[in-house]
């Protein structure tokens, strides 16, 4: 028991309804690195929150070295040895990277000393070789570099334990291999390391021991050497099939959708999608499985239209739409799109419920004539479609923010299958609902497919995928790894594929 | 009794006047006169009085086009300080059409000048709606500073290029007699720009109401990711709202030389595009509640001519309550802040702003 650096004994954390953390336990031993693995939303962050200080938990309690302390604040973890590198840095640019570094430091008298300071990181800095300069600006560091700052600043600080948020997102993949290699040496100097992360094979290359969390549960606790990639992919994704999904024999017909070599990059202008090929059926259901992260959102955002491409193309029934503009793809061409983040994208919460069900066809007669709405259209529109998908509310003029998240999605589901698409591309399109409206979001899948739609569906909840898909797909570090039948796809060989481990 | 707290809710912009009113009746106090005879007077003389009422007309055809040209803006979380400069530029270009396109016969030139200062406006406010829509740069500070330079502008032409010869002052020659806008009260200065002003307040509510505009640029202001997945281009509702509003405020400038002065005079707005947001923000953002927050505004303006007249008041107190009655506006917005449509606009801003650090962040390009 107490030769652990680090506990926390049944932590739960609530937000509302939604519980964080659930009776998490988790024990770390000193000198390792722990890697904490999970999806987005699985809890991490909340957890490396409560013991940064910044939440509070609802119960449980936290050890250090097998001593209970109460940690209310940032402040009082650092004074508990425990310091934390956000995924978002927490650095002044103008200032140097000492002055970053005594930011905040008390005790220091009305004079401050920068000059002792200096010399005193320095040294530090080259006792673990960090190779930085203590007077330099931050703002002009690479963002490898700044990320070794807030390092150094925790070591300055003495902190033992070193809680990382994701340090690898920040990086090239050229910058990774010196960062494991610093963090070897932090580890052999004796520190303790928190590795958060959804990359399985950072889990391998860095990790002593490896935490999986799901739904703000710990699902498993193990060492490195008892486990494997297929293994913890399976751990992280695996989930109790809840139903099962009735899917008829099917015949598919030409292709429908066609992407040919297409790169894209993500919103910080790293690339996201490299060199993808794929094609989808008429008739077919062809899913999209992978980690979160690994370029899934790209993938849906450029064959709606919302993402350029970087090279390569995209057909529809053999016209190239690379170009296309996203209304026309939704309109004219029929590429139905049901988003991942609904509240992003998909409706817009200050508007009614019949103003969300025209979002992408607002400019259309009978519900806009001559620029100006046509109420009663929009409304017996609205109230056909709400009837049909059996949306629960209290009028089709109520605002959409006060409808269920099941219920919103049945809104977008009706929205886009209104106009008989060609494709439809469903992302993520179950998260965060219960098992009955999953259960209708799977069969709405399916009759479209015995319509003749070719469908993509993405989806990191791979039971799911298996359950509907006819072809499952494997995004890895945006790369489509390989393509296999559902009837010959088994989680471990999927889940190896998703691990980035070709087959 | 929740029927009861929203009425009274609604109703904060009176609340709002009424504090001003009773503040303001603390300075009148102490300018050593009775606050009920001043209120009476002001009121009465703008008003119930023939000629009281034409000038709060006169007065009120620039404050709520302005207002609208705050208006506008703010649904999609914009905010436009730059409708005196707009006012200026708007005015130099109607003078220029009126002083220089001799020949052309009246009604015809008319509507010549009133394009041209429509015009004008807009193209003054399509500076900070391009550095905003494509390089990010506040629109605030951009219109803000551009009002000093269109008014030293103006200022350079009515005492340079475009000066009466031998004037006493800096004033362009006197436009034709014939593009002299008719009035709508006989007898008075009230002239027809006030009725175009109601004209599109009431265009702009029915926009807002019904109209397909009005929808996008509330979807690009409430949620711009979700805009760009219906296809509608954050960018150009930028553009687009800012030239509208331009206009406005370019016809509030028009107006004044076509309807009122019938010179470009130097320095002549006197701060009616600042007024424009505060009869924006008393009327709630509404464009229809604009017209009578402009009526009022108008009216304490006139009024207080007749008020210094008949009681020797300042009409430095009268400004003094129109500061008050946006200070009690402002307070009242930190009642349930997020119901109203100021604070709805506020937070449209900063989500526009996340949007637009997205460089793929426009559909239509």
């Amino acid at each position: 028991m107490t030769n652990y650096k680090l506990s926390l004994e049944n932590i739960s954390k609530s937000f509302g309804t939604l519980k964080a953390n659930d009776q998490v336990t988790l024990d770390v031993r000193p000198g390792t690195v722990h890697a904490v693995l999970g999806e987005n939303g699985a809890g991490k962050s909340t957890l490396m929150n409560i013991l940064y200080g910044l939440y509070r938990p609802d119960e449980g309690r936290i050890l250090v070295d097998g001593q209970a302390v109460a940690i209310d604040s940032p402040r009082a973890a650092l004074a508990a040895g425990i310091g934390m590198v956000h995924q978002h840095f927490m650095l002044v640019g103008q200032l140097t990277v000492t002055e970053n570094i005594v930011l905040g430091m008390k005790g220091q008298g009305l004079k401050l000393d920068l000059a002792t300071h200096v010399r005193k990181i320095s040294e530090l800095s080259q006792s673990f070789g960090f190779e930085i300069d203590p007077e330099a600006e931050v703002m002009k560091l690479p963002i490898g570099m700044q990320q070794r700052v807030e390092i150094l600043k925790l070591l300055y600080h003495n902190a033992e334990v070193l809680i990382l948020d994701e340090p690898t997102s920040v990086l090239t993949p050229n910058e990774t291999g010196p960062f494991f290699e610093l963090l070897e040496r932090l580890k052999s100097a004796g520190k303790t390391i928190i590795f958060i992360t959804h990359k399985l094979d950072e889990v391998m290359t860095i990790a002593d021991d490896v935490t999986v969390m799901q739904d703000g549960k710990v699902m498993a606790s193990l060492p490195k050497s008892d486990t494997d990639p297929a293994n913890l992919a399976r751990i992280m994704v695996g989930r109790e099939v809840l139903f099962q999904v009735k899917r008829s024999s099917h015949a598919s017909g030409p292709v429908v959708l066609r992407l040919a070599d297409v790169s894209a990059s993500n919103t910080r202008g790293l690339t996201a999608l490299d060199q993808v090929t794929l094609e989808v059926r008429a008739g077919e259901v062809f899913g999209i499985a992978g980690v979160d992260g690994n370029g899934q959102a790209e993938l849906a955002e450029t064959i709606a239209g919302l993402r350029p491409v970087d090279s390569g193309r995209i057909f529809l029934s053999d016209s190239d739409i690379t170009q296309t503009s996203i209304s026309d793809r939704a309109d004219k061409l029929g590429i139905a799109y049901v988003p991942e983040d609904r509240h992003r994208d998909g409706i817009v919460l200050d508007e009614s419920v019949a103003q969300n069900m025209i979002l992408r066809t607002y400019d259309r007669a009978p519900f806009a004539r001559f620029g100006f709405f046509n109420p009663g259209a929009i409304r017996d529109h609205a109230e056909r479609l709400t009837s049909a998908f059996n949306v629960r509310m209290q009028s089709v003029d109520q605002e959409i923010r006060f409808l269920s998240g099941g219920n919103q999605q049945k809104v977008i589901l009706a929205r886009e299958l209104e106009g008989e698409p060609k494709v439809l591309i469903v992302a993520q399109p179950t998260k965060g609902l219960d098992v009955g409206a999953i259960e209708f979001v799977q069969q709405q899948i399916l009759v479209q497919r015995d319509r003749g739609v070719a469908v993509l569906y993405i989806s990191t909840e791979l039971e799911h995928l298996l359950d509907v898909c006819d072809r499952v797909g494997v995004l890895f570090s945006g790369k489509l790894m390989d393509t296999v039948d559902s009837s010959e796809a088994t989680p471990e060989r999927v889940g190896l594929l998703m691990a980035g481990v070709a087959a | 009794m929740e029927r009861v707290y929203r009425v009274l809710f609604h109703l904060r912009s009176v609340w709002a006047i009424i504090a001003a009113l009773a503040v303001g009746s603390i300075l009148i106090l102490a300018a050593g006169s009775n606050p009920i005879e001043a209120y009476y007077t002001l009121f009465q003389g703008a008003f119930f009085d023939y000629w009281g009422f034409a000038s709060t007309l006169v007065k009120m055809c620039p404050l709520l086009l302005a207002g609208l040209a705050v208006v506008l803006p703010l649904r999609a979380g914009l905010f436009n300080i730059g409708a005196e400069g707009q006012i200026y530029i708007g005015a130099l270009f109607a003078t220029v059409v009126a002083l220089y396109l001799p020949g052309v016969p009246g009604p015809l030139h008319i509507i010549m000048c009133t394009l041209a200062g429509a015009l004008g406006g807009a193209l003054w406010a399509l500076i900070p709606a391009l550095l905003k829509a494509y390089q990010g740069i506040n629109e605030i500070i951009v219109t803000l500073l551009l009002n000093f330079v269109a008014l030293h502008f103006v200022s350079f032409m009515v005492s340079g290029p475009m000066m009466e010869p031998g004037a006493p002052y800096p004033y362009s020659p006197e436009i034709p007699d014939t593009l002299f806008l008719p009035h709508v009260l006989p007898r008075t200065d009230a002239h027809f720009g006030v009725l175009v002003g109601v004209v599109i307040a009431i265009a702009m509510y029915a926009v807002f109401k019904r109209g397909v505009f009005g929808f996008t640029l509330a979807t690009v202001g409430r949620n711009p990711d979700a805009a760009r997945y219906a296809g509608m281009s954050v960018r150009r509702h930028i553009i687009v709202s800012f030239l509208i509003a331009g206009a406005c405020a370019g016809l509030a400038g028009t107006f004044e030389v076509l309807g009122h002065r019938y010179r470009l005079f130097h320095a002549f707005s006197q701060g009616y595009g600042y007024d424009g947001i505060v009869v924006a923000f008393l009327a709630g953002l509404s464009p229809l509640f604009a017209i009578f927050s402009a009526l009022f505004i108008g009216g304490l303006r006139s009024g207080a001519n007749m008020m210094q007249r008949a009681m020797g008041i300042e009409t430095t107190v009268v400004e003094a309550i129109q500061g008050l009655v946006i200070l009690f506006v402002a307070v009242s917005l930190a009642f349930r802040y997020k119901v109203t449509e100021i604070g709805k606009a506020i937070a449209r801003r900063g989500e526009l702003e996340q949007a637009l650090e997205d460089k793929t962040s426009d559909g239509k390009e």
